[in-house]
């Protein structure tokens, strides 16, 4: 009655906030924001074997573990010890919370052979029962699994239909949280019609093959008064129960590091702007077969290892003493990485499983190892696994989960045929910060690898074709020569290597003999200069000689001419007035 | 006629006597049809085990408990408790050719 007044107040306010109650099933809250609707029946309905009552068992587990809140589970199908049985093999204490009355466990047995129908009845008795089961424990949680188990033992339909209607009225009368599990229908989502009762919420399990490989998937049908995704989701049930992917959120607001991560091949890293990945990027590593692209892998887990990171690294396609081996002979030392608990192999058959469950265990391992680098090799194995559009959507989420933990992440992915190597990844690049390109030239008789940074999300990086050695020596990056006539690998760039070193030194010695030609046209003229030089000065002392003997001349002359002068006496100084005269006469004239 | 159908029916499954028929009626308070169904029950009886029955009627919302054990969903329901084997019957007892058969005092036409 209490309840009752609660209640009515919120189905006249559509506008608030519905309140929710939490199912604790991984990703079943996320998608319909936060839960069930509290104090409504909630329909699941699905076919057989598609995990009604592990839902609903669930639902009533992580509802009295987690948020507190009793529980009674109604079974018409299953007894207790069979319930209990089969959820404590999913980790699952429910004896145990029997035990502490936070579950109260109601079978219901009905066998239409021991039941005489005479006239009038309605279902008080079931009322009754449950009232009775819900106020011994104060239990906020009711499953009823499943109550078409009625349908097949009583027979008067109309009765019950009267009766279910009065049911449904009751429970949210009573404001518990109910899940109502129902078979479902050929034409209508259940057998019996029991959606057109509980309006409120219905989920609908689903258990599809798709060649050959089984998936789940759940679909929101209905949720009154809230938004929640409409898409159909996969889910699993693994070791601990039900778990719906998304795992974590649809929003794209994961937290991004500066951090850089070696690549574990120096060249690689100085091909990245020097510093190899970011951390906790994406990575995509694509190539024909044979490319190395484990090799790549398996280094870049090694020096991750040898760092001191945990490196859990996913096969699909080796057995872990394979890669092991096989790394060895490349000199890269798996086996001590192994021992120190550093690197963790996870090998398993694409085949195994359906997709989901793949990833399903991947969520589980990561989470448990916390890994700083993850490995997927290769990832296109699991996409063989399921149909694109949904693999698509499967590693979106795989990688928004490893971006959201910080985790650095790279995937191998094996294309086939030469020409459409990077048309088949296009679904999933997208996703991918980094994308580096392993690919094979053929030529000369001989078949080269070849690296190359795709793309590279935040930083500088190389735009150079290297050529990608094996050896046991380890991994190397060459500088590959690009020529007229295309990229040269392998031997032809062996050969142009010698080519080229041939022409170096024809050059040098070109060089040389030219150099000395001219040293001796130099030695030549700088004895030319030396006797001309000499000439010259042989020159000035000749012109020396010839002006001291003019001079003495001179003086001897004018010695002789003072004396005459002076023998003369008298008209020297007339003799020689005129003779200046006669001088400036001539020059007048 | 009614104990020489305990004497076969004794005869014919259990080998220890059973001289009284132990009968349940499980109703939900004091509603028409528990009431109908009791004075059915009552005429029954009365018509057919006269001097070997005991009806004993439970109100289901004073001992809900009780519900349990039964295994009682619909109500008004009549367990026959004795003879073995257990039998139910639910509904408030009008078809007393349906009740004579249920409790197995006349065989299935």
């Amino acid at each position: 009655m209490r309840n009752n007044g609660s209640n009515g107040a919120k189905s006249t306010f559509p506008a608030t906030y519905l309140p929710k109650c939490p199912t604790g099933i991984q990703g079943l809250d996320e998608i319909t924001g936060g839960g069930l609707p509290c104090g409504r029946p909630t329909l699941v309905c699905g076919g057989a074997g598609c995990g009604k009552t592990l839902f609903a068992a669930e639902f009533l587990v992580h509802g009295a573990m987690q948020f507190d809140d009793p529980g009674v589970f109604m079974a018409f199908e299953e007894t207790e010890a069979e319930l209990k049985a089969n959820v404590a093999s999913l980790g699952f204490d429910l004896a145990g919370l029997v035990r502490r009355k936070k579950i109260l466990f109601e079978h219901i047995h009905i066998e239409r052979s021991e039941i005489h129908e005479t006239g009038e009845y309605d279902l008080e008795g079931l009322f009754v029962r449950l009232n009775h089961a819900i106020d011994s424990i104060g239990a906020k949680r009711v499953v009823l699994d499943t109550l078409e188990a009625l349908f097949a033992g009583l027979p008067n339909e109309a009765i019950l239909r009267a009766e279910l209607r009065r049911l449904f009225r009751w429970l949210k009368d009573k404001g518990v949280t109910a899940v109502i599990t129902a078979e479902r229908g050929r034409e209508q989502l259940t057998r019996h019609g029991l959606e057109e009762y509980v309006s409120d919420c219905v989920i609908l399990l689903d258990h599809r093959v798709n060649d050959q490989i089984a998936t789940r998937h759940l679909r929101v049908v209905k949720y009154r008064g809230a938004l929640h995704g409409t898409n159909e989701f996969p889910f699993l049930i693994g070791d601990d129960g039900l778990s719906v992917l998304p795992i974590t959120s649809l929003g794209l607001n994961h937290k991004v590091s500066n951090g850089r991560i070696s690549t574990g091949i120096p060249r690689l890293d100085s091909m990245l702007s020097g510093r190899g990945f970011f951390r906790g990027s994406s990575i995509l590593l694509t190539g024909t077969p044979g490319t190395g692209k484990t090799s790549v892998a398996a280094s870049f887990a090694q020096s991750a290892a040898r760092r001191g990171d945990r490196v859990l690294f996913f096969s699909f396609e080796e057995s872990p003493d394979q890669i092991i081996r096989n790394m060895r002979s490349i000199k890269l030392q798996l086996e001590p990485l192994v021992r120190n608990g550093l690197l963790r192999f996870h090998a398993a058959r694409p085949t195994l499983c359906g997709l989901e469950m793949h990833l399903a265990t991947m969520f589980k391992e990561i989470v448990t190892f916390q890994p700083a680098v993850v490995i997927v090799d290769p990832i296109t194995s699991l996409l063989a696994v399921g149909a694109d559009y949904e693999t698509k959507g499967m590693v979106t989420r795989l990688i928004d989960f490893l971006k959201g933990s910080q985790v650095t992440s790279l995937f191998t992915s094996l294309t086939h045929g030469g020409h459409a190597l990077q048309q088949s990844e296009i679904a999933m690049s997208s996703l991918m910060d980094s994308w580096l390109l392993l690919q094979d030239f053929e030529g000369n008789g001989e078949r080269n690898r070849t690296l190359y940074v795709l793309k590279a999300r935040g930083m500088a990086h190389s735009n150079q074709i290297r050529e990608f050695l094996i050896s046991n020596r380890g991994i190397d990056l060459v500088d590959a020569y690009i020529g007229p006539s295309g990229v040269l690998t392998g031997a032809s760039r062996v050969a142009q290597a010698a080519r080229e070193k041939a022409e170096a030194l024809a050059s040098q010695q070109e060089a040389a003999r030219r150099k000395r030609e001219l040293e001796r046209k130099r030695a030549t003229l700088e004895r030319q200069i030396a006797g001309l030089r000499s000439e010259h000065e042989a020159g000035a002392d000749e012109l020396r000689r010839i002006d001291e003997q003019v001079e003495t001349r001179t003086r001897v002359l004018t010695a002789e001419r003072t004396k005459l002068g002076r023998l003369r006496q008298a008209d020297a100084r007339v003799a020689a007035s005129t003779q200046s005269s006669s001088k400036s006469k001539r020059r007048k004239a | 006629m009614k104990t020489k159908t305990v004497k076969r029916r004794l005869s014919g499954s259990s080998p220890r006597p059973v001289k009284l028929w132990q009968l349940r009626l499980y109703v939900a308070s004091q509603t028409p049809k528990s009431l109908a169904a009791f004075s059915n029950l009552k005429k029954i009886c009365e018509n057919h085990l006269k001097g070997c029955y005991r009806i004993e009627v439970i109100d289901l919302l004073k001992h809900p408990h009780l519900c349990k054990g039964d295994q009682i969903l619909a109500v008004p329901t009549l367990v026959r408790k004795l003879p073995q084997p257990v039998r139910k019957i639910i509904g408030d007892l009008s078809d007393t050719e349906r009740v004579l058969i249920g409790l197995d005092l006349r065989p299935a036409a």
